[in-house]
């Protein structure tokens, strides 16, 4: 490695000007360079903007960074401080309200999401208009549609239960529209061409196709749940929230950093589970966005 | 059944009764398979049903409520007075939109600094260029932390560190971004072409040559990809920050939510799902073109 090499380099760096005015193409040009510096400079002045609006400070943050060093003292060592079972239980609840968020989301998308698909329904009002619904769904927070069903079913996990099935059944009726319109046509040419109806061509054309992809994805959105399932409780929606919110309030820092431990091992469990059962399912793919 | 008569009579009779069982054989067990797999996803249902005590009976009770709140939330609008109605309705929409920008501003400068932070972490983190194996372990567990702990809890804890306002909602996105983004971006980064990378460090270029000329140039188009979409979540995000104290438009609207005052909620709720919309449009526009300057290459 260190032998001759550095020496080509060394060559090269003496001889630029030649070089460059050899081979324009390989020192980038001018005006790009030029378009770059002036996006940059746009970024940061406008970054600058936003931070002055929004009151950044630097005293503040380094009172601050002081402050959360103190407390990730006081996080050591991590200790249940007697709740363990309790907490246990409340990341049952939390884990629970994931799955069956999750499982009611896929079950009410899943009839939807052909409504949204352009190659099954080819009205374009039709389509269309479910659309925009699963657009407006998705943009609502999970944490918001909580606090809505907390005011309609009263506090519990069954309110944070709906708040996950709502916010999820937006996503994943965009998701599995787009698996759907994906799809292979083929299938469902030979369906029709041997004579099958319109519900035949879905059934066995467009399904075993589609079926493998929305298993994946409802996997890793039922991970992905269990990550915005521990929050909800921060609004009364049930589960390991509730506690994860009452004792940052009360600076019980010890409980704090052992509930976001059984977090961090609760989500590894089920990333392992899941991962291992969506290879199963697709193959090795990469992961939906989320 | 009626599907098997053209093949029975095509065959000598041992080898088509061997065949058709054979068949029935196979579809027994993949809808055994199914069955199982039904049956899991079943008891697993019933189990969380227990645990999150699902009150069916609670929810048809409680129906009602949901849609006579969904009647109370929206505003009387009236074609004779439209324009009174409206300015009613959206009464102090001044403040809202202040609050709106203030949202979206941070979710500006949170996605900024965490997707920089990922970008500088990245490289590390990959299997293919990060090379020093326990800065890998490190990098990659600390990701993992980050991601792990939802923005909100961030928020919770930098309220009373930093003091409430918006600074404290944006140091918790742009953390929870670095977690998230960190993983997409190591993962984009393992899945490049290492020859150009071969190139750069056997012409004596040094490990941050070769992550400047050669692992960037490929991946820079996709990490733009992903900021983006991150930016349109953390829009979201940031508009419930306000529930803990952290800035943006959420402080306004779980007042209103917790105050009763039915037509704010409407209109909050409104104008944030334009706005979400009109960058999720955007976004996708940005991004069509973002991958097609990636695919030529």
């Amino acid at each position: 490695m260190k032998g001759p090499v550095p020496s080509v380099r060394a060559d090269a760096v003496a001889d630029m000007a030649r070089l460059m005015a050899a081979y324009p193409a390989g020192f980038g040009n001018r005006r790009r360079a030029a378009g770059l510096l002036l996006l940059a400079a746009a970024v940061g002045l406008f970054t600058g903007f936003a931070m002055w609006r929004l009151d950044f400070s630097l005293a503040r943050i380094l009172s601050g960074l002081g402050r959360l060093a103190d407390f990730s003292l006081m996080m050591f060592p991590p200790s249940a401080g007697g709740r363990f079972w309790i907490y246990l239980q409340s990341l049952g609840e939390t884990v629970a309200i994931a799955f069956l968020g999750t499982l009611s989301a896929a079950l009410l998308a899943f009839p939807f999401s052909f409504l949204a698909a352009k190659n099954v329904i080819p009205n374009v009002f039709v389509h269309f208009g479910a659309r925009r619904v699963l657009d407006v769904i998705r943009g609502v927070d999970t944490l918001i549609w909580a606090l809505l069903w907390v005011s309609v079913v009263g506090l519990g996990p069954f309110a944070g239960l709906l708040a996950i099935a709502c916010s999820d059944f937006g996503a994943l009726g965009k998701l599995f529209s787009e698996a759907i319109e994906t799809a292979d046509r083929r299938p469902v040419d030979g369906v029709a061409s041997s004579g099958g109806s319109r519900m035949q061509q879905v059934r066995f054309g467009v399904l075993p196709q589609v079926l493998p992809v929305i298993g994946g994805q409802c996997l890793y959105y039922f991970e992905s749940n269990t990550r915005s399932a521990t929050i909800i409780g921060i609004v009364g929606a049930g589960g390991i929230g509730v506690h994860l919110a009452e004792q940052i309030r009360v600076l019980n820092l010890q409980d704090v950093s052992f509930l976001v431990l059984m977090i961090l091992a609760a989500v590894t469990v089920i990333d392992v589970v899941s991962t291992r059962l969506r290879t199963a399912l697709v193959g090795r793919r990469a992961a939906p966005l989320g | 059944m009626t599907d098997r008569v053209p093949v029975a009579p095509s065959l000598p009779g041992g080898q088509a009764q061997a065949l058709l069982a054979g068949y029935d054989r196979a579809l027994a067990a993949r809808r055994g398979r199914s069955l199982t797999a039904l049956g899991v996803v079943l008891g697993c249902a019933l189990l969380s049903a227990w645990a999150a005590e699902v009150r069916p009976g609670d929810l048809a009770a409680n129906l009602y409520r949901f849609t006579s709140y969904i009647g109370r939330i929206t505003p009387t609008l009236t074609w004779a007075n439209l324009f009174g109605d409206l300015a009613e309705w959206y009464w102090n929409v001044g403040l809202w939109t202040r609050l709106l920008v203030e949202t979206l501003l941070i979710a500006y400068v949170g996605t900024l600094v965490g997707g920089a932070i990922a970008v500088c972490l990245c490289f590390t983190a990959s299997g293919n260029l990060g090379e020093i194996a326990w800065a890998r372990f490190a990098v990659r567990r600390v990701l993992e932390f980050l991601r792990t702990v939802p923005e909100v809890v961030f928020a919770l804890l930098f309220v009373i560190a930093f003091g409430l306002g918006p600074m404290a909602g944006v140091i918790a996105i742009a953390l929870h971004t670095a977690g998230a983004l960190g993983k997409l971006f190591f993962e984009i980064v393992e899945n490049i072409d290492m020859k150009p990378v071969e190139g750069v460090r056997s012409s004596g270029g040094s490990w941050l040559h070769a992550v400047r000329f050669a692992a960037l140039p490929q991946v820079a188009a996709g990490f733009a990809s992903y900021a983006l979409l991150r930016f349109e979540i953390n829009v979201r995000g940031a508009s419930v920050m306000g529930f803990v104290g952290a800035g943006g438009i959420g402080q306004e609207l779980i007042s209103a939510i917790r105050q009763f005052y039915y037509p704010d909620v409407s209109a909050i709720l409104l104008m944030i799902i334009a706005t979400v919309f009109v960058i999720d449009i955007a976004d996708e526009r940005i991004r069509h073109r973002l991958a097609a300057v990636e695919s030529p290459k």
